[in-house]
This record gives C-alpha cells, sequence and structure tokens, in this order.
C-alpha cells in the first residue's frame, strides 16, 4: 500500500447553480468528502442511487471537473496539475454513459480511433492503421465495419467502440461510468464478457460506476457504496454485498430481485426519494429516510468505523451508540 | 396510351422492383436529395429558378446584344421590340443587356456576403458558444447592438457613411448578416458541447482549435446551412434595396434595384418595362432562393432520413 495506482483523498465537489430568486445562488453537494486507494489491476466499483454523485466522481477522476476541494493523485503525481496532462490521460482513460453520445456522429469508427493514437499515444503515421485494427479485433467489431458512421451501429457495437477507444493508449486505470445501462440484457452480457477479458489481457484496474450489482460481483474486488455524495460503506466486495452493515447498503442489495423467493432477505425497501443535493440533510444524510435513525444522527455527521475490512459511515457502529442500541444484522 | 395501361404483372412487378431498387439507390447518402426533390416539387422548382438565375449570372454578360452601358440619344425610352427586347431606358441603354449585366453584380453580393457572414459568424458563434464566460458576453453583447438596430436602418448608415461601390456594399450586408448566423451557431453549440464526445475528446486530448472546428461546427452546420440559403435572398433584396435608395452600387453600374428606382419615375408615364423587368429578375433570384431553402431543410435534416 506504499504507493497506489489511484488515490482519492478528501474530494469535495460542490456546484453552483441558480435559485429562484435572481442574485440567489444555490450550492449543490455533489460529492462531500471522498476516499479510496486502487491498487494495479485491481478494481472498484461504485454504487448509489441516481443523485449520489458516482459520475460527478468520475469526472473529477477524469479531471473534466476541478474538485472544490481535495485531490485525486495517479502514481502520486495529482491529476490537476496542468503539466504532464497528456501523460496523465495516456494512463486515465473513460468510457462514458451514453455510448452513441460519446461518438462523433460525423467520425467513422476508424476516424473515431485514431483521435487517442494521433493525439495521445502520438503514434508514427505508418503505425496507425495497424493499431486501429489491433483494436477493433480486440473489442470485436468486424473490420469491414471501422468505416461506417456510429449511428449505423448498434448499441452494443457503439460501446465496443467507446470502450477501444479508451483502451486505445494503453491506459492502465480504466473508468467505466454505468458501461452497461444502456444497453438491452445480451448486449450487457456481452460487454461484462468483453470488459473481463480485457481486464485479463491488459491488465487494466477499473473504477467502475454502476446500478447493477452482479456486475459488481463480477468484475470488482472493492465496492463503494455512496449516498447523496458521502460514501457511507467501503470493503471488499464480497464482504459488503453478502453482510452489508450500513442501513443505506442494507436496503440498496436487499432491493435486488433474487429468483427465489424464498432465499429473499426481508428487508424493508426504501421509502422516499433521495433528498435534493442542494440542501443536504444534517448530519448523516441518510437519517430522514433511515429506520434505525437516532437523534445522534441528525446531529453529528458519521465517522468511518472499520469492522474487519469494511469501513462503515454510520452512529450504529460508534461505541456509544453501541452501547445503547444492537446492531441491526 | 392504351399500351401503357396493358401491362402483364410480371412486367409490373419488375417495374416496381426497378423503380424500388433506383429509389434506395437514390437515397444512399449522396443521391437523397434526388428523393427530396421528386417528393417536393416547390423545391424543385426553387432550384431551377436558381439555376436558371445563376446560368445568366455567369453567361448573361456574354451573350448580351448591346453594352449595358453604352448610351444612345436617339433610342431613349422605346417600348420592348424585337431589337431590343425589353426596351431602353432614358439614356438610350437596351434594358435586356442591363438586366443579365446586373445579375452577375447582385448575385456576387449576395453569395459573397452571405459567405463573409456565414464564415465570420460560425466562428464568432463557436467560440461564444464554447467558452462560455466573458469570451461570450463580450461577443455576444456585440451582436445585440447591431442587432438592435433594424438591419436595414443599419446597413443604411453603413452604406452612407462608406460610401457606393460594390465592395461597401458587400462589407454592408455582411455586417447586417453576421449576428444572425452568430447566434444561432452559437445556440448549437451550447448543446453540443454538452455531449459526451465533446468530452471523449477532451479526454484524448484533442487540440482546442480542433474540438471547435471540427468537432463542433460540422456538427452544429445542418440548420445554418438551410438560413444561408433563405439568406442569400434577404441579401440580394438589401442589396437591391441599398442600390434602390441611391447607397449601393455606383451609378453607371446595372444594379436592379438601381434600375427599379430609374425606371419609377416613367412608371405612371406607361413606360413600365424600365422597372418591371430588372423587378421580375430581382422577384425569381428571390423566390428561387427562398423555395430552395425549403427543400435544403429537408435534405440537412438528419431526422427526415429514413
Amino acid at each position: 500500500m506504499s504507493s497506489p495506482l489511484l488515490r482519492v483523498r478528501g474530494l469535495v465537489k460542490h456546484f453552483s447553480v441558480k435559485g429562484d430568486l435572481p442574485l440567489v445562488t444555490k450550492t449543490v453537494h455533489a460529492l462531500d468528502g471522498i476516499d479510496f486507494d486502487l491498487n494495479p489491476h485491481e478494481s472498484i466499483g461504485v454504487v448509489g442511487e441516481s443523485g449520489s454523485g458516482k459520475t460527478t466522481l468520475a469526472r473529477c477522476i477524469m479531471s473534466l471537473y476541478r474538485p472544490t476541494a481535495g485531490d485525486v493523485h495517479v502514481h502520486g503525481r495529482s491529476v490537476y496539475r496542468r503539466r504532464g496532462k497528456r501523460a496523465l490521460l495516456k494512463n486515465v482513460q473513460m468510457v462514458f454513459q451514453d455510448p452513441g453520445g460519446s461518438l462523433n456522429p460525423r467520425f467513422s469508427a476508424e476516424r473515431s480511433l485514431l483521435e487517442p493514437l494521433l493525439h495521445l499515444a502520438r503514434m508514427p503515421r505508418r503505425e496507425r492503421p495497424a493499431a486501429v485494427r489491433a483494436l477493433f479485433e480486440l473489442v470485436g467489431i468486424r473490420p469491414s465495419d471501422i468505416r461506417k458512421l456510429p449511428h449505423q451501429f448498434s448499441g452494443g457495437q457503439q460501446q465496443r467502440i467507446a470502450i477501444a477507444r479508451a483502451i486505445a493508449p494503453q491506459p492502465e486505470i480504466l473508468i467505466l461510468d454505468e458501461p452497461t445501462s444502456a444497453l438491452d440484457l445480451s448486449l450487457q452480457a456481452q460487454v461484462i464478457a468483453l470488459l473481463m477479458q480485457l481486464r485479463e489481457e491488459l491488465g487494466l484496474a477499473y473504477v467502475l460506476i454502476t446500478h447493477d450489482l452482479s456486475v459488481v460481483r463480477q468484475l470488482c474486488d472493492q465496492l463503494l457504496v455512496m449516498y447523496l455524495g458521502r460514501p457511507v460503506e467501503l470493503g471488499p466486495t464480497a464482504d459488503v454485498l453478502d453482510g452489508p452493515n450500513h442501513p443505506y447498503s442494507q436496503a440498496l442489495i436487499g432491493s435486488v430481485l433474487i429468483p427465489d423467493p424464498t432465499k429473499r432477505d426481508l428487508v424493508p425497501p426504501l421509502v422516499g426519494e433521495i433528498p435534493s443535493p442542494t440542501a443536504p440533510p444534517s448530519g448523516c444524510r441518510f437519517h430522514p429516510r433511515c429506520q434505525h435513525a437516532m437523534t445522534i444522527c441528525a446531529q453529528e455527521a458519521p465517522e468511518a468505523r472499520r469492522v474487519e475490512q469494511v469501513q462503515t459511515w454510520c452512529h450504529l457502529y460508534s461505541r456509544s451508540a453501541q452501547e445503547s442500541r444492537d446492531v441491526p444484522k | 396510351m392504351k399500351r401503357t395501361l396493358v401491362i402483364s404483372e410480371a412486367e409490373r412487378q419488375r417495374r416496381e422492383q426497378q423503380s424500388e431498387r433506383l429509389r434506395s439507390i437514390c437515397s444512399r447518402k449522396f443521391g437523397f436529395s434526388f428523393v427530396v426533390f421528386r417528393q417536393n416539387p416547390v423545391s424543385l422548382v426553387g432550384l431551377i429558378l436558381v439555376v436558371m438565375m445563376l446560368l445568366v449570372a455567369i453567361f448573361g454578360p456574354l451573350v448580351a446584344p448591346f453594352d449595358p452601358d453604352a448610351t444612345n440619344a436617339r433610342l431613349r425610352m422605346r417600348g420592348p421590340s424585337a431589337t431590343h427586347l425589353f426596351g431602353t431606358d432614358s439614356y438610350g441603354r437596351d434594358v435586356f443587356s442591363r438586366v443579365l449585366a446586373a445579375a452577375r453584380i447582385d448575385f456576387l453580393v449576395a453569395l459573397a456576403s452571405i459567405g463573409f457572414a456565414f464564415v465570420l459568424g460560425s466562428i464568432i458563434g463557436v467560440v461564444a458558444g464554447y467558452f462560455g464566460g466573458i469570451p461570450d458576453n463580450l461577443l455576444m453583447r456585440v451582436m445585440d447592438v447591431m442587432q438592435s438596430f433594424p438591419p436595414f436602418i443599419l446597413g443604411m448608415g453603413l452604406a452612407a457613411a462608406m460610401g457606393p461601390g460594390v465592395r461597401n456594399l458587400i462589407i454592408v450586408i455582411t455586417v447586417i448578416m453576421v449576428p444572425g448566423f452568430a447566434r444561432m451557431v452559437r445556440s448549437r453549440v451550447l448543446s453540443l458541447r454538452e455531449l459526451a464526445f465533446v468530452d471523449a475528446a477532451k479526454s484524448s486530448s484533442v487540440p482546442t482549435w480542433k474540438v471547435l472546428f471540427v468537432y463542433l461546427l460540422p456538427n452544429s452546420m445542418g440548420p445554418i446551412v438551410v438560413s444561408a440559403a433563405l439568406n442569400i435572398s434577404y441579401a440580394m433584396l438589401d442589396a437591391a434595396g441599398l442600390s434602390f435608395i441611391g447607397l449601393g452600387v455606383r451609378p453607371p453600374q446595372a444594379e436592379w434595384g438601381m434600375m427599379i428606382s430609374e425606371g419609377m419615375n416613367n412608371l405612371l408615364g406607361g413606360q413600365w418595362w424600365v422597372s418591371v423587368f430588372p423587378g421580375l429578375a430581382l422577384f425569381i433570384s428571390v423566390l428561387g432562393f427562398n423555395l430552395l431553402a425549403d427543400g435544403l431543410r429537408d435534405i440537412l435534416d438528419p431526422r427526415m432520413r429514413r
């Protein structure tokens, strides 16, 4: 753990938006203090409801956003330094949520792939066609299709092209922002198989943002559960998925439908909507929806508590609270 | 007539297949415009009118029977005849030759000013839309000031200050037209820059100029090209209008608007030909570009493609 591949420390991102009245600006608390480390060849899954700040986290790591506070280091170098930006981007690439929108509608598949080879890898002209062909072969696009425009491909193929574009500069870290959410089920399985294959062959480290917990189980070593811009639980994937500590993780993981009704845990489903990030609840952000909420939850933001290898941000696990109440499992 | 009606079923099917194949060939990318023009005959009329007037502008002066500027005191105000198809004006100049000569000037002014306005407006719009903030405010407030005048009044003021002449006329009309293009490109860029392919380009460290002019600009062109075609007709009207009130081209130069104004004094005296023929030429050109722009919208709108 001396120098991890990716180190995210105290990442905070607030957006100013215009309020209902003129001259009044509201602050959107998109991210409020995210920490995690990622080692080479490891993968971390990031899950949470819509609006929990997952995409903002991805865009901050990609340095498409400048965070309000905190820092992201890759091999010990901050990603927000202007110098060495190209070397950084070569090492960290992203697959965007909407495969159709992430490809220039006027560029052929081939041309979309040439862009990173030209600008990031600075590959000599003679080597580029072979590299493009190799990439397309890797992601399973037929060579006869490389001159087609994005709208002539299916969603799954568009996503393959987007993945090919992202791995073109041979990065170590690949950020995947809901890579399967826009695809139907059979294509999802194909893309996930492709991602597993690429990880084996290229030794990539993934930051996988998703709603799909089964994908996390297949692909990720670690799992970060987020709620309204804050972490609620972080630990090895199997530990978190099989025995979630935080009431929110319990509800989220319990909400996954299991084909066998007798095996379903009876976790009451989440009630209500995720609160507005312009006015996040005080203390623990989950307390208005939490069935175990205590007085302290509305007053103080919980610190991280380590239970074995899992970190949990919940007052239920703090010492003072444990004396008064049993830990639900 | 009868033979075409009596065709066998096999023949009918064969013909249908053939026309289906033809249609599919036509609709493939390049030939798509064919289909539109066939389905939308009005825009085809526009195309024909524009091409016709364009040919007149290019070859007209070569086939003109007389020197458009040659005066002849003995042949003043003659009505249309076999030698002078459109008659002669108060200086005895041949109106037909002058209408042909004027076509070249009017097309030159309209096409050049729209061309310049298109390029300038696109650059201003893409810069303002992409960077936002201070550059956006600066550029767009200048455009606001320009648009706060009625365009023709602004043109009159500028033309009066710069003096007559073809070059100045082109500059004046360019200035009038720039804000419209800039606004349209800006609004397209504002929505395009939110798309992931722009972020993907940034992540591939594509240089900013390339994002602007290779990624954003070509993707925002569709509706702007239509409006350019439509604006050619307005530019032509502005050129003729400014010349009509004496702020356009210099007097001996043949120009439709100026010819109309020269003939105005004699119009009530029954000598209609001096004004009506250049007016007709202007009308046909403006109508042609208007109808053509309608068809262009269908061609360039991707939603129209099957």
